[in-house]
């Protein structure tokens, strides 16, 4: 294996790991040394990896948005229709809430929680073009194809993603009483009701 | 060397493309490279009737106005028959505007019967066989004086004249009319301008503006050799294209705030991917007025 290879691989792992303890204990309770230690290398390796606590935290919500953003491009890609493809832009979502609850918790109690962090670098929607870019394409396939009524971008972009969040977040209180998979029908229903032309 | 013997013959048109022509700071050094045969509004050496009867020389053909087969008759006789008798005569043929090139404006009068000389809308009509190896495509409404300068001085000093799959000349719409234009930093940032008639803010997210994707030089080439439509505060209305006329020129087809129709050559994921990363950014210079203005 090349060295790039290897450095590529590392990075990731750092990147995982670190996604796993900032969304357990929370970014500012989460330190370098911890991720280090973890991944049982040297804090100075780490350090060679990302230069600060602040640039980890940046390339991992760009990681989870591509990650998120690369599933919801097959189901743009397909030929399904408007109410099935927000079927299945909802299981997406909450199947990685199941079963990787990091990479939504992450969004929910870092990125939007310590917003100071991700000022310089992350502006606006610059670390998670890589999700809202397959949300546009979604919305604008559907107005296109008459299935979902026109209207602002971010009425039923807060309309949607909104009300995603929101129920990860009550799972992650736990204060759903069912599991989140069992809502994946109803919510999916609402939300193409809401949107339909 | 004897010049070229020039002929403008116009169809159903609003004669705008020779209005425009007029326009030219260098209209008759231009022409002087010529030998006028007949022209709708100059001089010419013979009069329109000789050239119904056919039997006047011709060299370089401009044709303005769309063209039906039937029913359109000057002196008596059928202008398509008049056309093509010249057509056949002429080295080179010039379709002068969008009417005389894809159908244009009076087009819509009757879409089955009226098109362009050689093209209908994008597709070649029966004709196009027949003259396409003399053809040049100024499409416009109306054309730039320069852009058919450009292309006579060009024949006149027997110079090839590069053109594109619609026979337009390249040096003229190998560009868009985005190219050039002055608000394009706003562009870039993802700016709307808030309304028309200002030099701040884009109008390709609101109002319509068509430069992104429309073939031409207007912002290379000026008109009157000091503005454009967009440098003015004013969209685009894409008349250089086959498309052209549309409907709700003022403003911008959205589907849900995403523009219905992409820069051209442009992936809609590379241009929503770029959007939705320059919108994250508030540039205090975008924000502001260029100049204060007296009230």
């Amino acid at each position: 294996m090349k060295i790039a290879e290897k450095k590529a691989i590392k990075r990731e792992s750092i990147i995982q790991t670190a996604l796993k303890l900032f969304s357990k204990n929370g970014f500012h309770r989460t330190t370098i040394p911890d991720i280090a230690a973890k991944l049982q290398m040297s804090v100075g390796n780490l350090y060679n990896y990302f230069s600060s606590k602040d640039i980890l935290a940046q390339e991992i919500i760009k990681y989870t948005s591509e990650a998120l953003g690369e599933k919801i491009r097959v189901v743009n890609m397909s030929e399904a229709s408007a109410e099935d493809k927000i079927h299945q832009i909802v299981d997406i979502y909450f199947t990685m809430a199941k079963d990787k609850p990091e990479m939504i918790e992450y969004f929910l109690r870092v990125y939007l929680s310590n917003r100071e962090v991700f000022n310089d670098g992350c502006e606006g929607m610059v670390c998670v073009s890589g999700f809202i870019t397959e949300i546009m394409i979604f919305f604008d396939d559907s107005v296109r194809s008459g299935e979902l009524r026109n209207q602002d971008f971010f009425s039923a972009f807060g309309l949607f993603m909104g009300y995603l969040g929101g129920m990860v977040f009550l799972k992650g209180e736990n204060v759903l009483p069912k599991d989140i998979e069992l809502y994946i029908d109803d919510i999916s229903l609402n939300i193409y009701n809401a949107l339909k032309a | 060397m004897k010049k070229p013997r020039l002929l403008w013959l116009q169809a159903i048109t609003c004669n705008g493309n020779t209005h425009s022509f007029l326009n030219h700071p260098d209209l008759f050094s231009i022409l002087s490279h010529f030998e006028i045969v007949n022209h709708p509004t100059l001089d010419g050496m013979h009069t329109f009737k000789e050239v119904i009867e056919g039997n006047v020389p011709c060299d370089v053909l401009i044709l303005e106005g769309s063209f039906i087969e039937k029913g359109f008759l000057k002196g008596g006789v059928e202008v398509s028959r008049i056309i093509e008798t010249y057509a056949k005569k002429a080295s080179y043929i010039i379709s002068a505007g969008t009417c005389a090139t894809f159908g244009g404006i009076f087009k819509q009068k009757d879409p089955t019967n009226i098109s362009g000389f050689c093209f209908d809308l994008e597709e070649k009509t029966t004709r196009y066989g027949m003259y396409a190896s003399k053809l040049i495509s100024l499409p416009g409404c109306p054309i730039h004086p320069k852009w058919l300068s450009y292309v006579l001085l060009m024949l006149a000093n027997g110079k090839k004249i590069p053109i594109d799959s619609l026979h337009r000349p390249v040096e003229l719409y190998g560009y868009t009319v985005h190219n050039g234009c002055t608000k394009n930093e706003y562009f870039e940032w993802k700016i709307d301008s808030e309304n028309y008639g200002l030099k701040e803010g884009c109008l390709f997210y609101e109002q319509g503006c068509q430069g992104p994707y429309t073939r031409g030089s207007c912002n290379k080439i000026l008109w009157n050799d000091i503005s454009s439509k967009t440098r003015a505060g004013t969209p685009c209305f894409g008349c250089t294209e086959p498309t052209f006329p549309q409907t709700s020129l003022f403003q911008t087809k959205t589907n849900m705030g995403i523009p219905a129709k992409m820069p051209l050559g442009i992936s809609r994921r590379a241009y929503i991917s770029l959007v939705a990363v320059t919108k994250s950014f508030k540039i205090k210079r975008f924000s502001e007025r260029l100049m204060e203005y007296d009230k």
